[in-house]
């Protein structure tokens, strides 16, 4: 079984429970902020809201990192809002970074990929990371943000047992090992996972679509020089009529996915006498593997209908949840709370009206349809449900061995891509001639800028990015303010191609976020500000 | 934008009939079904343009519908 490191950080308290002061308090204390579940997504918007100076309270019920196999593959663009949170280095420096594949077929290999990324980026297109290691450099970010007087505080073991929500506040009450109390919130955000229990306390509906398949998850811990690649089997020799997937993680651990069909008997399929024969054929009689975890999954696409109910925000699992061919579940849940820390911050101040957060609900609907999407068309190429699927699929694989026409369309998980909020409510002015790929709602593109990485030098404020354009230092509309980021035209030839296209120059409105507001190939001060009061839900 | 030929465009049209008849000649329906899918994509890949594909797919489809 698995060596003592191992075990441990399973085991090891995180967030030990410790009582609070609110737990004395005459009546029910009320904090700015409240976060349910310290999972990926709770610990995020914690971070982001605790380096914004914004008080803010994580309880969760468990005190540990989360158990099992689940999340590996982090993605750039969380690799990239993780720097701007102040923990992506380490995260990268403990990760495999990986980009080639292969995919296998029958007895057969019928081809390898090189997901090369395209040049020019700070960050990899993704690595691999166990989720309980994701989960602790977050958990190490807040104890860090702590230690600088940051208001941020996790309260272990500490379970929502009930909600009443009133029009400007929600009314908690919270379980503890020491017994009951009751808390108060200005804004509640739910990261309480798919099984939500908040969504349960609300009577909010999570309806979508569920795969009738099983996946055996294992991860094993195994001294192996297999290469650093993703391979991927339809139908090997080892698991007939089923798909197959082996992935390298940090420290020697393995993931190891086996679809499993519908009809069969869970609790059997798990025990080890049953698991380890079926991992010697796949990995063959040779290998030495210790198995770490196995768990039995069955997946679903469905969403919330809507994230916002109020002053209760949803974000990550518990507004939509996604199947992980494609590793989309945490990407999209750190999208969801970059999304909305800033503009929380932004109506907590003031400066901007509560309607704002209606555009967090428009435009993380619209992303969690994209990852829905992709995901189902993902489940559906490696679990064919009808016999013409089935042989649609086997068509593809057969000629992808000697066309590599038909290599595209096989789809045995799509990378996680950051969505584009095309027609989103935020967007303001476009300037035809720049590229599509920055188009107002796109996320930035990284790009060498002559002085560091693009991604480094925007900030989490709005900020005007003029490249070749002259702008003034800050423009400022009804007390926001977007402060200049001037970047010659000829630093780089990629970032002319990613940002001008043909133009000479350009001035983007950047979004707190890091997506694009607005754009034009001049300055005009009150273009500016409408698209600001566009931006911060004022138009 | 292009669009969906529609009128008659195969030069021997016997002649072509008669080889994807040839196709299949001998064959079961695993091995029939197999073959027409890998046609499919590959006619599919020939064209490309997503527009024709789609109206390709729905003159397919409504020719079957005689109710
Ligand atoms: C096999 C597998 C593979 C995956 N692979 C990937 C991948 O490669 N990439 C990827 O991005 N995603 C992947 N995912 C998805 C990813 O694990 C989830 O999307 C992610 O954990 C969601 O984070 P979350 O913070 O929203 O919720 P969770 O991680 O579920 O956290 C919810 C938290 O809420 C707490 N909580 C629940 N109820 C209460 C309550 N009443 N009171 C207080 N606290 C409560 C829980 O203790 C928990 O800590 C995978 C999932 C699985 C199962």
């Amino acid at each position: 079984m698995p060596d003592d490191q191992q075990q441990k950080i399973f085991e090891t308290p995180l967030y030990p429970y410790e009582r609070s002061q609110d737990q004395d308090a005459e009546t029910a204390v009320r904090h700015p902020v409240v976060i349910v579940g310290a999972g990926p997504v709770g610990l995020a918007a914690a971070i982001d809201l605790a380096r914004q100076d914004v008080p803010v309270v994580v309880l969760d019920d468990n005190d540990k990192v989360s158990f099992g196999s689940r999340a590996i593959c982090f993605a750039k663009r969380q690799l990239e809002i993780l720097d701007r949170l102040g923990c992506g280095e380490e995260m990268v420096r403990k990760g495999v970074t990986w980009n080639l594949g292969k995919v296998f077929f029958d007895e057969r290999r019928i081809f390898d990929f090189n997901l090369l990324p395209e040049e020019g980026h700070k960050r990899p297109a993704f690595i691999n990371l166990q989720q309980y290691h994701f989960e602790k450099y977050l958990v190490d970010r807040v104890r860090a943000l702590q230690a600088e007087g940051k208001p941020v505080e996790i309260r272990g073991l500490n379970r929502i047992t009930h909600l009443a929500d009133h029009a400007d506040h929600v009314r908690l009450d919270v379980d503890t090992p020491e017994g009951p109390y009751k808390l108060e919130a200005d804004w509640l955000i739910a990261c309480d996972g798919a099984a939500s229990p908040i969504r349960g306390m609300m009577g909010l509906d999570f309806v979508g679509r569920v795969f009738e398949d099983n996946f055996l998850i294992a991860d094993v811990v195994m001294e192996a020089d297999f290469p650093t690649e993703r391979w991927f089997w339809f139908d090997p020799p080892f698991n007939r009529g089923q798909s197959a997937l082996l992935h390298k993680q940090p420290d020697n651990v393995w993931r190891i996915d086996l679809q499993l069909g519908w009809d069969i008997d869970k609790e059997e399929e798990k025990k080890p006498e049953k698991v380890i024969p079926r991992l010697r054929e796949m990995l063959g009689e040779e290998a030495r593997f210790e198995l770490e975890w196995v768990s039995i999954y069955t997946f679903q696409c469905r969403r919330m209908e809507k994230f916002r109910h109020g002053r209760v925000v949803f974000a990550g699992d518990s507004a939509h949840q996604v199947s992980p061919f494609g590793a989309r579940g945490a990407n999209s849940g750190i999208q969801d709370a970059e999304n909305l820390v800033w503009k929380l911050k932004l109506v907590l101040d003031g400066k901007a009206p509560e309607r704002l957060l209606d555009s967090y609900d428009a435009e993380r609907v619209y992303g969690a349809d994209e990852n829905i999407l992709n995901s189902s068309r993902s489940t559906d190429f490696i679990t064919p449900k009808s016999e013409t699927s089935r042989i649609f699929r086997d068509a593809v694989l057969d000629l992808a061995e000697e066309n590599d026409f038909a290599r595209p369309l096989v789809n045995s998980g799509r990378l996680s891509v950051p969505c584009t909020y095309d027609g989103g409510p935020l967007n303001g002015a476009d300037a035809p001639g720049l590229p599509p790929r920055t188009r107002p709602g796109a996320p930035a593109s990284d790009a060498p800028t002559g002085e560091g990485w693009l991604m480094d030098r925007l900030g989490d404020r709005f900020q005007l990015l003029a490249i070749g354009v002259e702008v003034p230092d800050t423009v400022e509309a009804d007390g926001i303010a977007a402060h200049a980021l001037r970047v010659a035209p000829d630093a780089d030839p990629l970032l002319a191609e990613r940002y001008l296209g043909a133009a000479p120059g350009a001035v983007y409105l950047m979004r707190p976020d890091q997506h694009v507001a607005a754009r034009w190939t001049d300055f005009d001060e009150a273009a500016v500000h409408a698209a600001l009061r566009q931006a911060t839900g004022r138009a | 934008m292009s669009t969906l030929i529609t009128t008659p465009n195969i030069d021997d049209a016997d002649g072509f009939y008669a080889d994807l008849l040839a196709l299949h000649e001998g064959r079961d329906k695993a091995e029939s079904d197999a073959i027409n899918a890998r046609l499919i994509l590959v006619l599919a890949n020939h064209i490309g343009d997503r527009e024709v594909l789609s109206q390709a797919m729905e003159a397919a489809q409504a020719a079957g519908h005689h109710d």
